[in-house]
């Protein structure tokens, strides 16, 4: 009798990945799930926040892809680990700060070491030639197997036909004919095997997965790095980057002003963390200060922050100003006006 | 067996789920976890994660805000 192969496979929550998993199971292969929280996870984090997201399915598409798949999921905390992938990536960045390539070099190389330790066989993903423009070009995908270590147990299920075979088709532990030569962007053959397998429900996010491909959101990654003067960051950073309107009047200080009501709950979590700012005379936002302020720059502040609470119009609005440390008190300001906002200061 | 309880509120979608994962490996099958969390999409996701990893769901109880997700460990191999 032969061996019961087993193989693991990176699951993102995403269809490719749920489709090539789902074709190496019906060939027999026990398949296991593994998925990296890098911190920069679209997936997720944003869904208990805002208002906007509340509609979106509260869940995680890489478990529920696995539960849909009938396999387990390993999800694996790489926060501190990716720091280096996104400090120093070998290959550059795309066309914000997403280290696309440095990134799926990473995760094979970790989902490589899971395999060897738990003593399965092979890593499957859900990669498609000519797909990305950084990380899954015919160029790239040799990188990725040869930089991670992982070599020809890195199989591609959905492009497989278009690679040289691997050491799982050589050594028939899957059969080659039967996966695929999907090439480039359009979703088409995605979606027809996803019907052809009888997948009728899958994730499919809008403007990807992560973060950093994200303009805006590197932007404020970009700023922060500037005005701490060290390209550094931790969870709480970069989670606080996904939140509210960031604002920067003065190089050495930032506000980071809740939007709505589920803003101010998630940034009522790190209220001991910063200086923070409430509107007492008017319904208003919370804000949290991010640097070291004067006494001027506190007045700044309470005005941007009284600028963005229903007293905008009034004469004198009450801003309760809490220090980290140090007993709260009230500034009493007048209001900036909407033009006295450059937008240089909307990070 | 026995009762542990893990504090996962404030976190956000997957860490309760990691950190669940990660408590759950270093106990005993038969012992329970109570998760105390604050963000809804939990009781979602572990509940999920029990079905796929073998675990039992005990319940889930809403109190003020927050969750307590009671979690029974299954079998080491599930």
């Amino acid at each position: 009798m032969s061996k019961q192969r087993k193989a693991v496979a990176l699951i993102s929550g995403g269809l490719d990945s749920m489709l090539a998993a789902r074709v190496i199971q019906q060939q027999g292969i026990h398949v296991e799930g593994i998925n990296f929280f890098t911190g920069f996870c679209v997936e997720g984090h944003t869904h208990a926040i805002r208002k906007q997201d509340r509609a979106r399915p509260k869940r995680n598409n890489a478990l529920w892809v696995a539960e849909q798949l009938g396999m387990r999921l390993h999800i694996v905390d790489s926060v501190d680990d990716y720091k280096q992938v996104l400090l120093n990536p070998r290959h550059g960045y795309g066309k914000n700060l997403n280290p696309c390539l440095d990134c799926k070099v990473f995760m094979v190389a970790k989902a490589h070491a899971w395999m060897v330790e738990h003593g399965f066989d092979f890593i499957i993903t859900g990669e498609v030639v000519g797909q990305r423009p950084m990380s899954q070009r015919s160029a790239t995908l040799p990188v990725v197997a040869d930089e991670s270590g992982v070599g020809d147990l890195l199989l591609r299920p959905l492009c497989a036909r278009l690679l040289p075979p691997t050491r799982p088709e050589r050594e028939g532990w899957v059969a080659r004919e039967q996966l695929f030569a999907f090439n480039g962007r359009s979703r088409k053959p995605q979606i027809r095997l996803a019907n052809a397998l009888g997948i009728e429900e899958y994730a499919q996010p809008a403007g990807g997965c992560c973060f950093l491909t994200d303009a805006s959101y590197a932007t404020k990654l970009a700023d922060l790095w500037q005005a701490r003067g060290q390209r550094d960051y931790d969870l709480d950073d970069i989670m606080l980057l996904k939140v509210g309107r960031h604002l920067r009047p003065r190089p050495h200080f930032k506000l980071v002003i809740a939007r709505e009501e589920g803003e101010v709950n998630f940034l009522l979590g790190y209220r001991r963390q910063f200086t923070h700012l409430t509107t007492r005379s008017h319904p208003g936002p919370l804000a949290l200060l991010d640097g070291r302020v004067e006494e001027t720059d506190l007045e700044l502040a309470a005005r941007i922050v009284a600028r963005y609470s229903q007293g905008r119009d009034a004469e004198r609005v009450s801003v309760e100003v809490v220090p980290r440390e140090g007993a709260a008190r009230t500034l009493e300001v007048r209001p900036l006006a909407a033009d006295d906002i450059p937008a240089a200061w909307h990070v | 067996m026995s009762h542990h309880t893990l504090d996962a509120r404030r976190l956000l979608c997957p860490l309760p789920v990691i950190r669940t994962q990660n408590r759950v490996a270093g106990l005993a099958p038969g012992d329970t976890l109570d998760v105390l969390c604050t963000d809804p999409g939990a009781a979602n996701d572990i509940p999920a994660w029990c079905r796929i990893n073998g675990h039992e769901l005990l319940g889930i109880e809403r109190r003020e805000g927050e969750l307590v997700i009671a979690v029974r460990v299954g079998p080491g191999d599930a």
